[in-house]
């Protein structure tokens, strides 16, 4: 028997990869994913690793509000008070019982997941709007609930807590700063809770939940049961933008009771619409649109305030423009994006794609 | 007890604010079978509309009819331009329109006319008019302009035709074009008239909150709350909502411990346990139909 | 021979990109009563539905000599062209009052209570249910609202889509006796649309054979009805 040389060995074993990677795609691609996201750090500047970060998070919130809505035809527009609670689980069980970073994400998950849960339950009795409404109206309470004075000692009422001296370093003595270790960390949460996201509306439950969505009674009829299968899917949905919030606790390294508005819940909505209902990837664009489009809105809004001054010079009528009033130009700019970007794309990006893909596959045939 | 009593007095007066805009609320989703979210900054900007006119020295109540007028056409406008060529995208797509009108809306207020509070007149008066000046003149007067209102607009849906074809065309939009109604242009009517009621309420409240351009957003809350407690298809319903809302909110503060601080959140829990227990509202009409 | 009523000349219907219709060509007479048959998914509703101005279309349709391809379906409907829809198209959250009422929205004020009482000669059981809900009333019962409310427009022609669907056949009975009465007292045009070939051929005296979305074949109903193919294939002898 003649004995095989390491050399051979590692040919082989890379021609077989190669093989393997060719005829199965979804492995290429989560490879390639992985390449990209493990030296994405090392070369790109701090400001932009953080907000890679705080896209990767904002992504999976809209997954599981994506969920919800896409998958099981409920939606929320309360969604900021589950990243709320995952920011506050996180950090209270960080400053109070010194417990690692680490830990505290599976306890937010658990804990955003029977909040989810429990609010499910009224939640099943409503329609449509009035959903909307009673999440909305979740949304508005989670700050003040937040600054509630018997908790404060918990809390940290309107002060909120800083976590800076807790923000986890990167283990095994490897040279990486904290936001580098926190983007890393965040990429491995987020492949996790992607697939967990991609497993779950291919599996029974998945399609248990889309026939809910799509029609209440044939599924009843089938014998799912309903309402159990709409409080769970509340409940993981919460459970993903728990887990979200909680990772956003240690990159921001602050939580208070204001950076959870219902601006964070509209935001969170805008980006599942913008990234197309019923698509998981579309999480993806939604986060890259909210993240970056209200800054180039403020860019616009600012060169148009400088035009609006250059006219006045003109017009001595025109309205005074302060720096108050650029600010007031910064929204209307942004609300309009929103309004051309329904015209243009009103099922959003996933519905634009979908066109694009079906215009390309006709034009083949 | 008596304290009780004034506290009673003093709720249905803040729910007079409440019931406006509940009413306003309920009258949009009749006509168009949609909440509106920038309902809050339509009213707050023809109350900007009613400030300016003020301003440029006309009368008050000249400046009111012509707002409402204005906020009509604007009200029409806002439909025509901006929600027709979207109709027939998902309701999750026009969701987002609401938000980014009430976007828009808030900021252009503050564009126009800055960021900063200012005093609204009232042509009632703020003279007490009930023992420990709970109730002012303000507060009453504003009782009996949302009393008229609310009158005008039942009579105007139950017993005129246009009343009648609006209700259609929102419930059922394809039967309704198959009677010969245009759909579309009962849609804006519905947004104009919403508008309107909506002015009429900023104008009402802006003497007791100020003027500034996020003057409407805890109150259109709290007008959601009163709405949905009434049940969003029956208007009445809506305004003994409002009322209510204001006086349990009120009460609340009764509480020990965290009544004061926790209004808004009494509030909002009163919105999801009448949900919970009467999903269509307490006054709202469930509906019957066969499969 | 006097101009058609109604007719349409090379007409196709698309749902989205989808074509539904194939160069439909038709006449009809006024005060005469036409079908349409075929089998399901033959593109029967989606005429109606054409003709009426509620689906996309090419081709020319005209009315009373006029060309009403591409309006809007409420201008459609003022000319007097009354649709009773697939599914009757209840006002379910109104009652059976405002329903009646709709139906003459676009008639002068004045005339509507007279028109009600016509409608109660015909209908007398939507007189007992009146006040009602009109969601709360059985299949028939909403049939007979449907046509009655369509009656409120003092319409010139009918358009009827499957008047016997889910009913009982008594019932079924009575609605065509009482159709064939609107024909000639109330001097109603109709465009009837049928899968129930057997009665509908029994009431029309014009007929046509769709079949995927083409016209296959026309003539008077007593014809139709002799027809070896038809008989075979829709009147099941």
């Amino acid at each position: 028997m003649k004995t095989t040389s390491p050399v051979t060995v590692l040919i082989a074993a890379i021609g077989a990869t190669v093989i393997t990677l060719a005829q199965n795609w979804k492995l290429a691609g989560f490879i390639f994913i992985l390449i990209v996201g493990g030296l994405f750090p090392l070369m790109a500047s701090g400001v932009f690793t953080f907000q890679i970060t705080q896209l990767l998070i904002y992504a999976i919130a809209i997954a599981g509000l994506n969920l919800l809505t896409g998958f099981n035809g409920q939606f929320s527009l309360g969604h900021s008070a589950f990243y709320a609670i995952g920011a506050y689980v996180s950090a209270v069980l960080m400053t109070q019982l010194d417990m690692p970073f680490y830990l505290t994400i599976p306890i937010a998950a658990a804990v955003c997941f029977v909040f989810g849960f429990l609010f499910g339950l009224p939640a099943l009795r409503l329609e449509g709007i009035y959903l909307a409404l009673a999440t909305f109206a979740l949304a508005i309470a989670t700050p003040q609930i937040l600054k509630f004075k018997p908790i404060e000692h918990l809390t940290g009422g309107v002060q909120g807590l800083a976590l800076f001296h807790l923000k986890p370093e990167a283990p095994f003595g490897l040279q990486l700063d904290q936001d580098q270790w926190t983007f890393y960390v965040t990429f491995a949460v987020t492949i996790l809770m992607f697939f967990f996201a991609f497993s779950l509306v291919n599996s029974r439950s998945g399609r248990a939940m889309k026939a809910i969505r799509d029609n209440h009674i044939a599924a009843k009829v089938t014998g799912i049961n309903l309402s159990l299968f709409k409080t769970l899917t509340f409940g993981v949905s919460a459970l993903f933008t728990g887990v979200a919030g909680a990772l956003s606790a240690m990159l921001i390294a602050f939580v208070a009771p204001d950076s959870f508005q219902i601006t964070l819940a509209v935001a969170i909505f805008v980006g599942m619409v913008v990234g197309g209902v019923g698509w998981i990837p579309g999480a993806f664009l939604g986060a890259l649109f909210i993240l970056f489009v209200p800054n180039i809105a403020e860019h616009i809004a600012f060169g148009l305030a400088a035009f609006f001054d250059f006219v006045r010079k003109f017009i001595p009528f025109f309205p005074t423009i302060g720096e108050q009033s650029s600010k007031g130009l910064t929204g209307t700019v942004y609300g309009v994006f929103l309004i051309l970007l329904i015209y243009v794309m009103p099922s959003g990006l996933a519905g634009l794609l979908r066109l694009a893909v079906q215009r390309l596959a006709q034009a083949r045939s | 007890m008596e304290q009780v009593v004034q506290q009673i007095v003093g709720g249905l007066a803040t729910g007079a604010i409440y019931a406006c805009i509940a009413l306003s609320i309920v009258m949009i989703y009749q006509a168009i079978d949609h909440l509106n979210f920038a309902q809050g900054e339509m009213a707050m900007f023809s109350t900007y509309i009613a400030w300016q006119l003020m301003h440029w020295g006309m009368p008050y109540w000249g400046a009111f009819f012509l707002t409402i007028a204005i906020s009509f056409v604007l009200g029409y406008a806002i439909e025509r331009i901006v929600f027709k060529p979207v109709h027939n995208a998902p309701v999750l797509s026009h969701i987002v329109i609401f938000i980014a009108l009430f976007v828009i809306i808030n900021s252009m207020a503050g564009f126009i006319w800055e960021f900063t509070i200012k005093p609204f007149p009232t042509p009632f008066g703020t003279k007490p008019v009930l023992g420990g000046g709970i109730l002012s003149a303000h507060g009453a007067g504003m009782i009996a302009v949302t009393g008229i209102m609310l009158v005008m607009l039942y009579a105007f849906f139950r017993y005129t035709r246009v009343g009648l074809a609006m209700r259609a065309a929102s419930a059922n939009p394809d039967s309704a074009r198959l009677v010969g109604i245009r759909v579309g242009f009962m849609n804006a009517l519905g947004w104009g008239m919403a508008a309107a009621i909506g002015a009429v309420a900023g104008i009402m409240i802006a003497p007791v909150v100020f003027l500034e351009p996020n003057m409407m957003v805890t109150i259109l809350l709290y007008g959601f709350a009163g709405a949905v407690v009434g049940g969003l298809t029956s208007p009445g319903g809506a305004v003994f909502g409002g009322f209510a809302v204001g006086v349990i909110e009120n009460l609340a503060s009764f509480v020990p411990q965290f009544g004061a601080e926790m209004k808004l959140t009494i509030a909002l829990a009163l919105i999801i346990l009448v949900l919970t227990l009467k999903p269509n509202g307490l006054f709202g009409r469930k509906i019957v139909s066969r499969v | 021979m006097s101009t058609p009523l109604l007719s349409a000349k090379n007409l196709r219907a698309f749902y989205g990109p989808t074509q539904i219709l194939y160069d439909i060509d038709f006449d009809m007479h006024a005060g005469g009563i036409t079908t349409l048959l075929g089998a399901n998914g033959a593109g029967k509703t989606t005429t109606l539905r054409a003709l009426s101005g509620m689906v996309k279309t090419a081709g020319e349709i005209r009315f009373d000599g006029k060309l009403i391809s591409n309006k809007e379906t409420a201008d459609i409907v003022r000319l007097g062209v009354a649709h009773v829809p697939e599914g009757r198209g209840t006002f379910v959250r109104q009652t059976v009052e405002e329903n009646l009422q709709l139906g003459g929205i676009t008639q002068p004020a004045g005339q509507i209570a007279a028109d009600i009482d016509l409608v109660f000669t015909y209908f007398p059981r939507l007189k007992e249910r009146f006040r009602q809900q009109a969601g709360t009333l059985s299949g028939g019962e909403q049939q007979m609202l449907a046509i009655g409310r369509a009656l409120m427009l003092r319409p010139k022609v009918m358009l009827l889509d499957e008047p016997s669907f889910g009913l009982a056949p008594l019932i079924v009975q009575e609605m065509f006796g009482i159709l064939r009465r609107l024909n000639q007292k109330e001097k109603v045009s109709m465009f009837l649309v049928e899968q129930n070939a057997s009665l509908a051929l029994e009431l029309a005296d014009h007929a046509y054979l769709l079949e995927t979305g083409r016209v296959v074949m026309s003539g008077p109903a007593k014809e139709l009805s002799q027809d070896e193919n038809i008989r075979r294939a829709y009147l099941g002898y």
